[in-house]
């Protein structure tokens, strides 16, 4: 059975809104700031203006771009399994990256996060079965911010055995974090064959390619690297405010996006991904748990679909600021509706406050959402013909169910059981077991959790690899001396 | 005759019609009504109310920002009679801001540099992915005492304390106030880099730059 699936818009609005963006892509054009993105545009046909760095891409262009990108990727674990698929309506999860600091619910801290935590948050990730991959979660204030993104990912190497989305903060770091990868992988051509990671790549709102970003996009196309292009128009602010008129926005910046990659390299894998917001008209901020959000989300996510594209988002987030009422509104709202979408990565759980703090509670907390998101997607299968004649004629009008055979073969298929987290004990059960919040049954499961991870794969010779690209790049950047690993 | 208009040109501010605005202030001075009046009489309270219905969430960004846009046509028209007069607003202070170099992001900055605008501040906006010289120099040219920093990117707000150390090299850091903003920007990290200030959103900032020149 095909999982339930939800959408919001009309084909007609989806035609209108795919024929608009074409339309932006030839006025007012991209700005690219990027000699090479330039050079490809124009080559294949698209018009320069060269002082102001607009490229207008004519829609014959974008048509076969489209063509050339594919339907569908894997990404692989470490031990070279397919476990993501890039493609169709599979919902997979991954948690929020990059954030700034780490929301520690016990003392309800926000604080700058280091080697410790991301490696602590990187082993709990692998022991949640509801993340299909790792992220690069956390930017470590312990190292130089000149190697905050590639020292990210090599921790996370060193502890996960799940593929990872991650992303580059500079055009050399890009290349050291591909290196990186590489080596794990066994080589360029293995990592070509089976992808570890996605580069997410985020065009700036409205209608404009770095010259950092678009490197980035091009690097990844010319390795074969999936490229995760991230749009993020904010409605009222750097985008009309009309949810549908965002949605146009975001598809002109995505499409421009797929030129670039399938220019640099056709074929190679990209992903129609996002990370938009409805502009917060009180506090002027981007929320991400915000329903106006999550339309603009939906509505993109479905453009993405009918252009045959992989898709991703930014959904079970919140933008609360302690794990209470709030955050778990806005994740599972997010979370459901990411998952009644399709997307084939939602990336969010564990952030709070609009995706600067991680949180490892949260995550296990989000973890339960998923699950059960999981689980409503489904939906509900037909097990017996007939569906139930003989199974309520046998028991005629006794309620003895429980002590059934069929009820024994099919509970742990038909019902999914939520951890511990989640409290279904009665007033009395709950008392006794101290009146404990649904935050503190989090905390004890991340320490409980934390105690069976499974080991890494990753042998020494390549742990000390990673470990010498990295210091390498350190030192480049004026640090002798990395942080020591936590000993196991 | 005059308290009406007056009442007008409030009206129009809370309503968001900047030509409204911009018609009545023209008419005003047509019927012989005194610049400063105008200002105080019609348009300051106008511009109060905006914030205070701002303050308790019956107003919104929009809302600020289309009435400041209407304040800016209307001084437009009057800073020329005010000058003839030998006359000027007092202004609290002048700021020089920008987002740095790096860094592209302009919504929070420009918001910004709007609210200060409209609240009176002589305010140069320097852009987005500003070189850190470019705040020196414009602040020796228009001996600012307020320097506004923006990054929403967490390499990019080293910057701010690149920019604050060259404000001490070219012996202006004594003369200027530094206040730094941007989402990643904590009210810590102002402190660690020894800002003078900071503030979580324009309304915020609004008040700092008071609180600073004053103080």
């Amino acid at each position: 059975m095909p999982p339930l699936k939800l959408s919001i818009l009309d084909n007609e609005t989806v035609e209108q809104i795919i024929e608009e963006a074409i339309q932006l892509l030839t006025d007012p054009g991209i700005r690219v700031h990027n000699p090479e993105g330039l050079r490809l545009l124009a080559e294949a046909g698209a018009a320069l203006d060269s002082p102001s760095q607009i490229a207008r891409i004519p829609e014959t262009l974008v048509r076969q771009c489209l063509a050339s990108a594919p339907k569908e990727f894997y990404l692989y674990n470490l031990s070279g399994l397919p476990v993501v698929r890039y493609g169709g309506d599979t919902a997979q999860f991954d948690p929020g990256s990059t954030a700034v600091s780490i929301y520690d619910h016990s003392s309800g801290a926000h604080r700058s996060p280091n080697t410790q935590d991301l490696v602590k948050f990187v082993k709990l990730v692998e022991t949640l079965p509801q993340m299909d991959a790792q992220s690069t979660a956390f930017i470590c204030r312990d190292v130089t911010e000149r190697i905050g993104d590639l020292y990210r990912l090599y921790l996370a190497l060193n502890y996960m055995h799940k593929p990872i989305i991650t992303g580059a903060f500079g055009i050399d770091t890009w290349w050291v974090m591909w290196e990186m990868l590489a080596v794990v992988a066994g080589g360029e051509a293995e990592l070509v064959k089976r992808p570890l990671a996605v580069f997410d790549v985020c065009p700036t709102p409205p209608l404009l390619w770095s010259n950092l970003t678009c490197q980035n996009l091009i690097d990844c196309a010319r390795k074969g690297v999936p490229a995760q292009l991230v749009s993020m128009p904010l409605a009222g602010a750097t985008s009309p405010v009309t949810l549908a008129a965002a949605v146009v926005h975001h598809a002109a910046e995505s499409l421009s996006g797929v030129v670039i990659g399938q220019l640099a390299n056709p074929g190679s894998p990209i992903v129609w991904g996002g990370a938009p917001a409805a502009f917060d008209m009180r506090a002027g901020t981007t929320p991400m748990g915000d329903v106006n959000t999550w339309l603009i989300d939906m509505a993109y996510i479905q453009v993405g679909k009918s252009l045959g594209l992989p898709t991703h988002t930014y959904m079970g987030t919140s933008d609360a600021k302690l794990l209470d009422f709030q955050s778990g509104l806005e994740s599972s709202g997010g979370t459901f509706l990411a998952a009644l979408s399709g997307v084939n990565m939602v990336s969010g759980a564990g952030m709070i406050d609009f995706l600067r703090s991680q949180s490892l509670e949260k995550l296990v907390l989000d973890a339960e959402i998923i699950a059960m998101a999981k689980r409503f997607i489904a939906g509900v299968e037909i097990r017996d013909q007939p569906i139930a004649v003989d199974l309520m004629r046998k028991s005629a009008h006794q309620a003895n169910f429980l002590s059934q055979p069929h009820t024994h073969r099919w509970f742990r298929k038909e019902l999914y059981i939520p951890s511990e987290i989640i409290d279904r004990g009665s007033l009395d059960a709950w008392q006794k077991k101290g009146s404990r919040p649904a935050t503190e049954r989090a905390s004890d499961r991340v320490e409980s959790l934390l105690k069976n991870v499974p080991p890494s794969s990753l042998s020494e010779e390549l742990r000390a690899e990673l470990r010498t690209l990295t210091a390498c790049a350190a030192q480049k950047y004026g640090m002798d001396h990395l942080p020591p690993l936590p000993v196991e | 005759m005059s308290n009406d208009l007056y009442t007008q040109l409030a009206s129009s501010l809370l309503d968001g019609d900047p030509d409204a605005t911009e018609a009545l202030t023209r008419q005003a001075l047509e019927a012989g009504i005194e610049p400063m009046a105008i200002i105080k009489e019609g348009l300051m309270p106008g511009m109060n109310s905006v914030g205070d219905k701002f303050s308790c969430g019956e107003y919104f960004l929009p809302d600020l920002i289309i009435a400041a846009d209407g304040m800016k046509k209307a001084m437009d028209l009057l800073e020329p009679e005010l000058r003839s007069r030998r006359q000027r607003v007092e202004s609290p202070g002048t700021v020089v801001l920008g987002t740095v170099k790096g860094d592209i992001h302009e919504i929070g900055k420009s918001l910004v540099a709007t609210m200060l605008s409209a609240n009176g501040f002589k305010v140069y906006d320097l852009g987005v992915n500003v070189p850190n010289e470019d705040f020196i120099l414009k602040v020796k040219e228009t001996g600012a005492n307020i320097v506004g920093l923006s990054a929403l990117l967490t390499t990019t707000m080293t910057v701010q304390k690149e920019i604050i150390s060259e404000l001490e090299k070219a012996g202006l850091r004594d003369r200027v106030k530094v206040i730094v903003g941007g989402a990643p920007v904590t009210r810590g990290w102002a402190k660690e880099i020894g800002a003078d200030g900071y503030a979580e959103d324009a309304i915020g900032a609004v008040q700092l730059a008071r609180q600073l020149v004053s103080g």
